[in-house]
């Protein structure tokens, strides 16, 4: 069984990255079970997707603690789903911080270095992405969810591989995307790899 | 067959494929929305798919069509089936021929609703069957079981998943078609038209079918009696997964009783309540199973304590969790969970509520060794680029020092309400802005009521308030942000667009003649964009009488290109913050004391240029 959380910002695509992530684990005859956040937080509120691979699961939300794996799309949000992880549990965060514009009004915005300091002296395996560097080469915000899943896939936590997952992007994405996508996707795996 | 990724919601849409439904109507709101588009979407042509203008306008047709014996199905989130009230009521006594399958979505949370209602006492007020899937799995099989169930007893029944089995993804195994029955078409009878004599039989003969009903359903798969011993634990929904994730860590012996449906299975509920001491029910929403579970220990002189909701033992708001459950149920059971590891530990402490603040904006209480930073509030926003964000704030500007009241309605407008722009006083349901804003008019006629209603909520319930303004001769002023969408639910087109769900374009109808032919007193149309004549807008109706119209025009950045991106000069900006306290737009932020636009988020719109009073943000290429 293998339990992975995806959180984000609403907006940032989280939902199609876990849909992904599902179709690729069917690919490989595993069941799978998900949940999304659908509805008024895809407004730029918090968006958390649960993903649930493996034979004998019940609940759709992965209980407390039980994350083998979280894909964070920001540092706050990472912190955030944090109670969430287990004690050996892998975090991909790309470090871009979404400021909320409840945070710009008052001016009190959080430092993102407080959130990935905090969760480097908590997580035992974090894997940093630079994000500014990662849009940079994607060259599109569009595709950065593909390209998290690339660095995903290269982080090993997947119980099937980068072929599973290229197939599911080519089954669910339409046409006119697709290039753009599997390119960013590659970007993301050489990014983990310090390519 | 083989197996396929469903989210619960086309899981519906699939299996009410597989049972020949031939027509499908509905109106859009989370969480219900993706069963009509998935239909509409895998269509061969064969069903005939509709957005209605609202929910009760939705059950009427597919009631209309059922009256044929063809299998109907109609979509909704639980509030719209409060308008659809009215012929729901009253059709249960006329029946249906074909099977009809009323698909109503609840919201436990709620994540995007406005009320925490339980369509379960709808079934039981309406006298109604009611099945309530708990996974997409079985929402897929069950679905089909509906519509046969519906042919069987003459009447519509309700299919009410929840959010958590309406947005959750499973491994679906697809199953053969079956195969359609031929169709008898409308016959005239007296049994279609109501009247109280006829009520009366049929009355008689609706409680007959609910004793019968319950019956049958003791013996229907979805309703599942397992285990043994002294204690039980009743569940049913999308609660049922939850309970069993938490039963896996248990040896303790225990009965577990799964319901789907109501009428409630009274045989198959009695031999579960057969030599038990207590029992604790996990549900979401109203405590109906437990209510039920009271009654027969009531009707049977049975000695049970019934633990639940009305106890104090299982919240009574709120979406249930692996974690809300387990601490009841391990203090039910006693005993025989094994040791639990610290971090579990932990997490079992955590209060179900403070656990939804992943997607409520409150910080997570310390539970790691360390306190977190503390996190950011992130409530849901407008997206950058929003008309409504420039209608709200040319409004805004324009009434600037006067007594004025807004009232909101359903929608991505709804967001208005948010700092800086603050422009929704009154939201309470679809429709309702219009009418509220009569109503505060009517007692205190010496403010400015200002009713804001969007393109779709306007053909939804929207006309009949401004009828009744011009009727009743209010001084109102309306204002309807078209942004050429039903934006919330995800891009619905409605009856001003003319697209239909069959593919087809019809003829728009255009609000700004609808309106005129209302005989309101004043309609002036502007494009909110354009800062100036927005606010001109305002002044010419501010000061007249009568119901005054203005419609804003421009289309929501999701089905409309960008206009390109703007930047601020940073030389220019003196940081003062302006364009950010007035208008809240998400792409712009500050970056060492000076504002930045983010590129990948500004569509352009213009109106921070507008704002800025030194001239710092331009448009990209001027
Ligand atoms: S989806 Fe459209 S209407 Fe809704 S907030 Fe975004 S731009 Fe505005
Ligand atoms: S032009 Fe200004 S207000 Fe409009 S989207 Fe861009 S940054 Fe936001």
């Amino acid at each position: 069984m293998m339990n992975c959380m995806i959180a984000g910002v609403g907006g940032q695509g989280t939902v199609l990255a876990s849909k992904l992530i599902a179709a690729a684990a069917m690919r490989k005859g595993f069941d799978v079970r998900t949940t999304e956040t659908i509805g008024m937080a895809q407004r730029g509120g918090c968006v958390v997707s649960h993903v649930r691979i493996g034979s004998n699961i019940s609940s759709p939300l992965i209980p407390l603690g039980s994350a083998d794996a979280i894909i964070a799309f920001e540092p706050a949000e990472a912190v955030r789903v944090m109670p969430y992880l287990k004690e050996a549990g892998v975090l991909i965060l790309m470090d871009t911080a979404v400021k909320p514009v409840a945070s710009s009004l008052t001016g009190d915005s959080y430092r993102t270095s407080d959130m990935i300091d905090y969760l480097k002296e908590h997580v035992e395996r974090l894997v940093v992405i630079n994000g500014q560097q990662l849009l940079t080469r994607c060259g599109n915000a569009k595709t950065l969810n593909v390209a998290l899943l690339g660095t995903a896939i290269e982080s090993g936590i997947f119980p099937f591989g980068n072929k599973e997952l290229e197939e599911a992007i080519k089954e669910l994405l339409p046409q006119r995307f697709l290039e753009i996508n599997l390119t960013s996707f590659e970007i993301g795996r050489d990014m983990y790899n310090g390519n | 067959m083989a197996k396929k990724l469903l989210m619960g919601n086309e899981a519906i849409a699939f299996g009410a494929m597989r049972a020949g439904v031939s027509v499908v109507t509905g109106y859009p709101g989370t969480p219900s929305t993706e069963v009509l588009e998935t239909v509409a979407k895998h269509n061969d042509g064969s069903i005939y798919v509709e957005w209605s203008v609202n929910e009760k306008v939705a059950l009427e047709v597919a009631a209309g069509a059922a009256y044929t014996g063809a299998r109907t199905m109609v979509t909704m989130k639980q509030v719209g089936l409060n308008v659809a009230s009215d012929p729901l009521m009253s059709l249960n006594y006329i029946g249906v021929k074909g099977g009809m399958v009323i698909v109503v979505a609840d919201d436990p949370g709620p994540i995007s609703s406005q009320t925490e209602q339980d369509t379960r006492h709808f079934g039981k007020f309406a006298k109604l069957a009611v099945f309530d899937p708990s996974t997409p799995e079985e929402a897929y099989t069950m679905i089909a079981d509906a519509f046969d169930y519906s042919e069987k007893y003459g009447a519509p029944v309700l299919f009410r998943p929840t959010t958590r089995v309406c947005h959750s993804c499973a491994s679906v195994e697809m199953l053969d078609n079956i195969p359609k029955k031929e169709l008898e078409g409308f016959v005239k009878d007296s049994r279609w038209v109501i009247f109280p004599k006829l009520t009366y039989t049929k009355h008689i003969k609706i409680e007959n079918n609910l004793k019968e009903m319950s019956d049958d359903f003791s013996g229907y798969e979805g309703n599942v009696l397992t285990g043994s011993g002294r204690k039980g634990i009743a569940t049913g929904g999308v609660s049922h997964s939850y309970v069993c994730e938490v039963l896996k860590n248990t040896s303790a012996e225990h009965k577990l009783l799964k319901v789907s449906t109501i009428p409630f299975p009274q045989k198959l509920a009695l031999s579960f309540l057969q030599g038990l001491d207590e029992v604790l029910v996990v549900e979401e929403l109203d405590p109906v199973i437990e209510n039920e579970l009271i009654s027969l220990c009531g009707l049977h002189s049975l000695k049970i304590k019934i633990k639940g909701k009305l106890t104090g033992h299982i919240k009574n708001a709120g979406e249930n969790t692996v974690e809300s459950v387990s601490g009841p149920i391990r203090e039910f059971l006693g005993e025989g969970f094994g040791e639990t590891s610290a971090h579990s530990k932990q997490a079992d402490t955590l209060e179900s509520k403070q656990l939804l603040s992943t997607q409520l904006e409150q910080p997570l209480p310390a539970q790691l060794e360390q306190t977190p930073p503390t996190l950011p509030v992130r409530p849901p926003v407008l997206c950058a680029g929003c008309p409504h964000r420039a209608s709200f704030f040319a409004v805004k500007e324009a009434t600037k020092g006067m007594n004025a009241v807004y009232s909101g309605d359903i929608g991505c407008y709804t967001l208005g309400n948010a700092m800086p722009l603050d422009m929704v006083d009154t939201c309470l349901c679809m429709g309702a802005g219009i009418t509220i804003a009569q109503g505060l008019h009517r007692v205190e006629p010496d403010r400015i009521n200002f009713a804001f209603v969007g393109d779709s909520t306007f053909f939804h319930t929207g006309i009949s308030g401004i009828i009744n303004a011009v009727y009743n001769q209010t001084d109102i002023i309306v204002v309807i942000l078209d942004n050429s969408t039903t934006a919330m639910t995800g891009n619905q087109p409605h009856p001003g667009l003319g697209q239909t769900m069959m593919g087809n374009i019809s003829d728009k109808i255009s609000i700004y003649d609808v309106v005129s032919a209302l005989n309101v007193s004043m309609i002036v149309r502007a494009n909110p964009f354009d800062l100036k004549a927005a606010k001109e807008a305002v002044n010419a109706v501010v000061d007249k009488k009568g119901v005054r119209v203005i419609l804003y025009e421009a289309p929501c950045i999701a089905v409309s290109k960008g206009s390109g991106r703007y930047l601020v000069d940073n030389d220019k900006c003196t940081g003062c913050k302006v364009c950010i306290n007035k208008l809240g737009c998400p792409a712009i932020e500050m970056q060492d004391g000076k504002a930045k636009i983010n590129p990948t988020l500004c569509t352009g719109c213009s109106i921070c240029e507008a704002v800025c009073r030194i001239g710092a943000i331009r448009g990209e290429n001027l």
